[in-house]
């Protein structure tokens, strides 16, 4: 089922929650909602579902506008955070409960609802726990059975809101690929909602990454990742700095003071210069484009990360250098970013500039001594 | 640890149970929130002569005194015209309280647990209102407005609808002493619970009347029994209110609280086996509610920590 989400605009009250958000969700497609807390990623997730209703736009399931319908009416399935499953009742009878609740001219047989139950139970992977209740299950398997009861209708589309968010991190993993998986199996047209980047990267086709009530970047993992739109997508996703330069005559200025940046495409004015700590090299002799004096130094896994104070504002940029390197804190250190962004700061939402991937003149990192 | 050479008598037979730290411990040593015996010993007294006193001693006396000219007396006042006249009475004002009141906690709880609407914390106050209003005052207000010379009086005479002195006065004064016991009771539960599951049955396809009916419903039947019982013990044993609107005419408005009150005021023996008799009566009814009550909290305590668990 393919999902059009036409100029919405959603308010509580006077509060604005969304605005002017469109999107386009194809059948069969595995979608991620990205964001952090109060972007509103959620409250688009439950317009799509019918639990709450838009105050301006349309959402179309396939041609037909279900914007008006009743979430009864638009057969959803929808699997919460805390799985919500119904506690005074057994794990076939939650699977079956979509189904049980049926006028009677549409509702299946005891028996066949028993069977669809058990079939779902095995596609879950949790064949024989028919008869226990929600307390003898583990939060891992509870969210499987929620997926089950919500499969069991036949739905048009799968909502899931932050469905492992309650989870801890190995089970996470788990039910991530386990439902990648599933999804490829059922085909499902599915929606869910995230605030962890690992997540939404690694198992949508496309996340759509939200800020403040308002769709920043809808993409692919590598879109998303290489080509961020803008300086929110590009700070929120992955670990970056960030830097004032003042562009001008196609020349990049740091604290009035030109460096060696090629900014040719960029739009004249104050800007902002984003880069990330692995693509940023260190230069001996202090020929780089920017220098700073270490603040700090400590192992992160297979390398080591080291902050720079840089310029006389004192800002803070992290690199990422090769474990055996430990610069002494207080030594000075040049750098020159390998790939980076810069974004106008008059239009911090707007169009972006082009940067361009620059190899660097030396391939092997250095360490310049104080 | 280097073996030392030291001397064994030969009767020493080695600590087999206990290992020496356990055995280190002082004897006197406790917790730093227990108090001293004595202390204790005091605070139990004081509590448990309290409860002797005020609470159990009045009790035995009025079984005592029910049965003071035996078990024959007892049977035969309570089958008085006039005492089953207030049994009766008592009967149906409960029968008409109790749903009444259960069919309001509901819609109160679910209105204030499941949406938000203006006027809100109003509600929530208003509920509570007869818990702070003295049930007299209740009861004057009603006659205030459906008595004689209230607001309604002469068009309630005029249609020859009695309310004041009248079975539907005790009914409305019951209802307004009763209100808040259901919907107290519901309402912490159910804005604990919020409205995760009810979203999951609709998102399921099931109706509003299905959700409540499958889902909410299940959810809440213990505090609610345990809120009708409350309910229900009040009902029949109010006083104040009920005895300001009903007229006390013995046989007629008179309800079981009204007609102990009657029967105590004779100053006979034989009345006063009637006045403890009908208050043996309320007293067992509050013995059972007790029991029920210790019963359902024990139930209730463990359905809600399996609801714990399952979040």
């Amino acid at each position: 089922m393919e999902i059009r989400i036409a100029n919405v605009r959603k308010e509580f009250g006077r509060f604005p929650a969304l605005h002017d958000v469109s999107l386009n969700i194809r059948s069969g497609e595995l979608i991620a909602l990205l964001g952090p807390s109060g972007s509103g990623k959620t409250t688009l997730l439950r317009l799509i579902a019918g639990l709450e209703h838009t105050t301006v736009g349309k959402i179309y399931f396939g041609d037909e506008d279900a914007s008006q319908k009743s979430i009864q009416d638009r057969n959803v399935g929808f699997v919460f955070q805390h799985y919500a499953l119904f506690k005074h009742l057994t794990i076939a009878d939650n699977i079956g409960f979509g189904l049980r609740v049926r006028p009677r001219a549409t509702r299946p047989s005891r028996k066949e609802i028993r069977r669809r139950a058990s079939e779902l139970l095995d596609l879950v992977q949790l064949p024989g726990l028919d008869r226990r209740l929600p307390r003898q299950l583990s939060g891992g398997q509870r969210q499987r059975v929620a997926l089950a009861r919500a499969l069991a209708i036949e739905p048009r589309v799968l909502l899931l809101d932050e469905p492992f968010g309650a989870l801890d991190a190995q089970v996470r993993r788990d039910l991530r690929r386990w439902l990648r998986e599933l999804h490829d199996k059922t085909g499902h047209t599915t929606v869910f909602v995230t605030h962890d980047q690992e997540e939404a990267l690694e198992l949508a086709d496309r996340v759509v990454v939200m800020s403040q009530g308002r769709i920043e970047q809808v993409g692919g993992a590598d879109d998303i990742y290489d080509a961020p739109a803008s300086p929110f997508v590009f700070s929120f996703i992955g670990e970056s700095s960030s830097l004032p330069i003042l562009v001008r005559d196609g020349e990049a200025f740091f604290e009035d003071e030109r460096v060696s940046l090629p900014v040719r495409d960029c739009e004249a004015g104050p800007s902002r210069l984003f880069i990330r700590p692995h693509d940023i090299d260190v230069v001996a002799d202090g020929g780089g484009t920017f220098s700073g004096n270490v603040t700090m130094v400590r192992r992160n896994g297979g390398g080591r990360r080291v902050e720079l104070a840089i310029g006389s504002g004192g800002h803070r940029v992290e690199i990422e250098v090769p474990a055996e390197v430990a610069p002494a804190i207080g030594s000075t250190i040049s750098i020159r970013p390998r790939r980076w962004r810069v974004y106008a700061d008059a239009a911090p939402t707007g169009p972006v500039t082009t940067a361009a991937a620059m190899k660097a003149a030396e391939p092997s990192r250095a360490v310049a001594a104080e | 640890m280097p073996a030392e050479k030291v001397f064994v008598p030969p009767d020493y037979q080695r600590p087999t149970e206990s290992p020496p730290e356990v055995a280190a411990i002082p004897f006197r040593q406790r917790s730093a929130v227990t108090e001293p015996v004595w202390v204790r010993t005091i605070l139990i007294v004081v509590a448990v002569g309290f409860v002797g006193l005020f609470l159990l001693l009045p009790l035995v006396f009025v079984f005592v005194q029910a049965f003071s000219m035996g078990f024959g007396e007892y049977f035969e006042q309570l089958s008085e015209p006039y005492a089953q006249s207030a049994i009766r009475l008592t009967l149906l004002v409960t029968a008409i309280a109790v749903p009444a009141n259960l069919v309001f906690g509901i819609a109160a709880s679910w209105a204030i647990a499941k949406f938000e609407f203006k006027g809100k914390a109003f509600l929530i106050t208003l509920i509570d209102l007869p818990f702070s209003v003295s049930p007299v005052i209740a009861g004057l207000v009603y006659v205030l407005l459906f008595g004689a010379q209230g607001y309604f009086g002469p068009w309630l005479e005029a249609n020859d609808i009695q309310i004041i002195f009248a079975v539907p006065g005790i009914v409305l004064a019951t209802i307004f002493v009763t209100f808040p016991f259901v919907a107290r009771e519901l309402i912490p539960l159910m804005q604990e619970q919020g409205t995760g599951d009810e979203e999951a049955a609709l998102s399921l396809g099931a109706s509003g009347f299905k959700t409540f009916l499958f889902v909410t419903l299940p959810n809440v039947k213990w505090a609610l029994l345990y809120g009708v019982l409350l309910c229900n013990a009040r009902a029949m044993g109010e006083f104040g209110a009920v005895s300001v609107l009903s007229g006390r005419i013995q046989g007629f408005t008179n309800t079981m609280p009204l007609q102990i009150e009657a029967a105590s005021k004779e100053f006979s023996r034989t009345a006063e086996v009637a006045a403890f008799s009908m208050a043996s009566l309320l007293a067992l009814l509050a013995l059972v509610t007790l029991i029920l009550k210790t019963f359902l909290e024990w139930r209730y305590a463990d359905r809600l920590s399996s609801s714990a668990q399952a979040h």
